[in-house]
């Protein structure tokens, strides 16, 4: 299906843990393989860091933001909030996850927009729709929704159906 | 060109701009977009985009829908190639289940692909056309785009907004009429798509119309996150086909072509050559399959319907049959993203499941939404009409755009 064999993978997945370990040894939740792609979750107090470190090192040369979203688990006490960062190495063709969790009564995490400017608005995408406040965005502000709702359209708890509704019975249907 | 821009915010203090409301609904922008733009005479000092309006809540949406009814809501993205993204978004959830596809399928879906990014290559390029004055080229090119659609007619019974094949391979074989169609597509575009050329592609005024205008370089192409034709056009030489072949394209021999400047005219020559590549790639494709063989899909139980006879006549048929549109199949719990080649870039599904029958989280990586942040730093500097031209040549689709 994939032109990376799952040994390939697990390659990346050493050698980039292998080099993070020196820098960010303590900030490294877990490190484990999704499928095609090594997956690694950071401390938030390092995650900028550790992006630039993946970004600029010369052995890594993780050059490519390919995408960036957030993500909500409300059952997850502490760590209900989440941010997933994917980069890409062009030229070996490597691909790594990162990811970084917090709580919802804090919802800073430190923006990558110097890093890349496609991250402007894609951060600004998970701000108006999970309310993750980038710290330090040049410009954050809603894009996809009006600039006046006040609520975060992407979170569990915000219902899809309008709830006032009530000729409509989902128990059997929808998820 | 910048220097210009620089000279006139810095000359005279007292200088007067003026603001353009470009859009939301404007003839020339070929979709929603609004842009504030602060002008100089007719050279823009900056540009302010403002994007979604016809956000349609995908993403939201999908959390709520069984596996199989996420297809239609793929087709709404780029609606210009909606095939392509349905094929992704079946490959995603093939990955995610683990599922094995036989050969004659994964070529099916080739030409499928091919034949979509054909059609969007089409309305990209003579819309350019359009836009630098020379509508003939799209009035003889765009007939050729209606019979594509006509094969998806044949295949899967619509048009724009496919919705062409199934998690597991497609809804049903291909008929004759099928494949005859193709083949006369095969026959008789080559010619066409050499006289649409023939008008532009070394036409002077076209030339000095389009060359020079809205450069970007690699580098910040890479920055701004490019994909596809436009990062192409910048020379980087990134193809998701060649880097993560998905679907058999290891099978297949093809060029990909990369461009010097980044302009209007390397994107449009990119995506003309292309269009000779997805050509080459479906004649390999149709070699390679036998028409007399019956298989259209792969071993999914968990999603491919059970044979319409068998369900009308046979009750653990009709029992499955209901459990599979109900959405009651099993899915491994864990992530996984699939990327393909759509026909403006890297078209990206990040699937969460937790085992449900719906996904946890879809996080669609939209090319144009990411690629569009450098529309105002392309312009800066130039005309209005070739912001214009700029606009149209990055193939910017509202749909996908605002998601």
């Amino acid at each position: 299906m994939s032109g990376v064999t799952e040994e390939k993978v697990k390659n990346i997945h050493d050698y980039v843990l292998s080099l993070l370990k020196a820098p960010f040894g303590d900030a490294i939740e877990s490190a484990e393989i999704a499928y095609d792609c090594p997956v690694f979750t950071l401390k938030r107090e390092k995650i900028y860091e550790a992006i630039k470190f993946l970004k600029e090192d010369e052995r890594l040369n993780f050059h490519f933001l390919t995408t960036l979203c957030g993500l909500h688990y409300p059952e997850n006490k502490g760590r209900e909030f989440g941010v997933m960062y994917q980069l890409h190495n062009m030229p070996k063709n490597q691909m790594v996850r990162l990811k970084t969790f917090f709580p919802a009564s804090d919802l800073n995490v430190p923006t990558i927009t110097p890093l890349w400017p496609s991250a402007n608005w894609m951060e600004r995408q998970e701000f108006d729709f999970f309310g993750i406040i980038f710290k330090d965005h040049p410009d954050l502000r809603r894009i996809l929704n009006m600039d006046d709702i006040t609520f975060f359209p992407m979170r569990k708890d915000f219902p899809l159906e309008d709830p006032t509704r009530d000729d409509k019975d989902d128990t059997m249907f929808g998820r | 060109m910048t220097e210009t821009a620089e000279n006139i915010n810095t000359g005279t203090e007292e200088k007067q701009y003026s603001t353009l409301n470009l859009g939301p609904t404007h003839p020339a922008t070929h979709g929603i977009f609004q842009n504030v733009l602060k002008m100089d005479g007719e050279i823009i000092i900056d540009a302010e985009p403002t994007i979604g309006y016809i956000h349609r809540a995908f993403e939201k949406i999908a959390e709520r829908r069984p596996y199989y009814q996420i297809t239609p809501l793929t087709d709404r993205l780029n609606y210009c190639s909606s095939s392509i993204n349905n094929m992704g978004w079946h490959m995603t959830v093939e990955k995610l289940i683990g599922a094995k596809l036989p050969k004659r399928v994964e070529y099916m879906r080739v030409i499928i692909m091919e034949l979509s990014r054909i059609a969007d290559h089409i309305i990209c390029n003579s819309v350019v056309g359009v836009d630098t004055g020379a509508m003939t080229g799209f009035l003889y090119i765009f007939q050729w785009r209606e019979l594509i659609y006509e094969i998806f007619e044949e295949i899967c019974g619509a048009r724009l907004t496919t919705n062409i094949g199934r998690i597991g391979g497609f809804e049903r074989n291909w008929g004759t009429k099928a494949w005859e169609k193709i083949d006369t597509f095969m026959k008789d575009f080559p010619d066409a798509l050499r006289e649409f050329e023939n008008l532009l592609v070394r036409n002077r005024i076209f030339m000095d119309r389009t060359i020079n205008t809205g450069p970007i370089g690699a580098d910040r192409a890479l920055a701004y996150g490019f994909t596809g034709p436009n990062l192409r056009a910048a020379g980087v030489d990134y193809d998701v086909r060649v880097m993560n072949p998905y679907s058999s394209y290891e099978d297949f021999e093809f060029i990909v072509p990369i461009g010097q400047n980044g302009d209007v005219y390397d994107r449009f020559m990119v995506r003309g050559q292309e269009m000779w590549e997805s050509l080459s790639i479906i004649q390999q494709a149709l070699a390679k399959i036998d028409r007399k063989d019956e298989t259209f899909h792969g071993d999914v139980p968990d999603f491919v319907l059970p044979p319409k006879e068998e369900v009308y006549n046979n009750m653990e048929a009709l029992i499955y049959h209901f459990k599979l549109v109900m959405g009651e199949t099993k899915v491994p719990v864990g992530e996984v993203y699939h990327a393909v080649e759509a026909g403006n870039g890297e078209l990206g599904f990040y699937l969460i499941s937790d085992g449900g029958r719906t996904p946890y989280r879809l996080h669609f990586r939209r090319p144009c939404f990411i690629y569009y942040q450098a529309y105002p730093e392309i312009i800066k500097g130039g005309m209005l009409s070739d912001a214009i031209l700029t606009m149209s040549s990055m193939n910017v689709i509202a749909g996908e755009l605002d998601a």
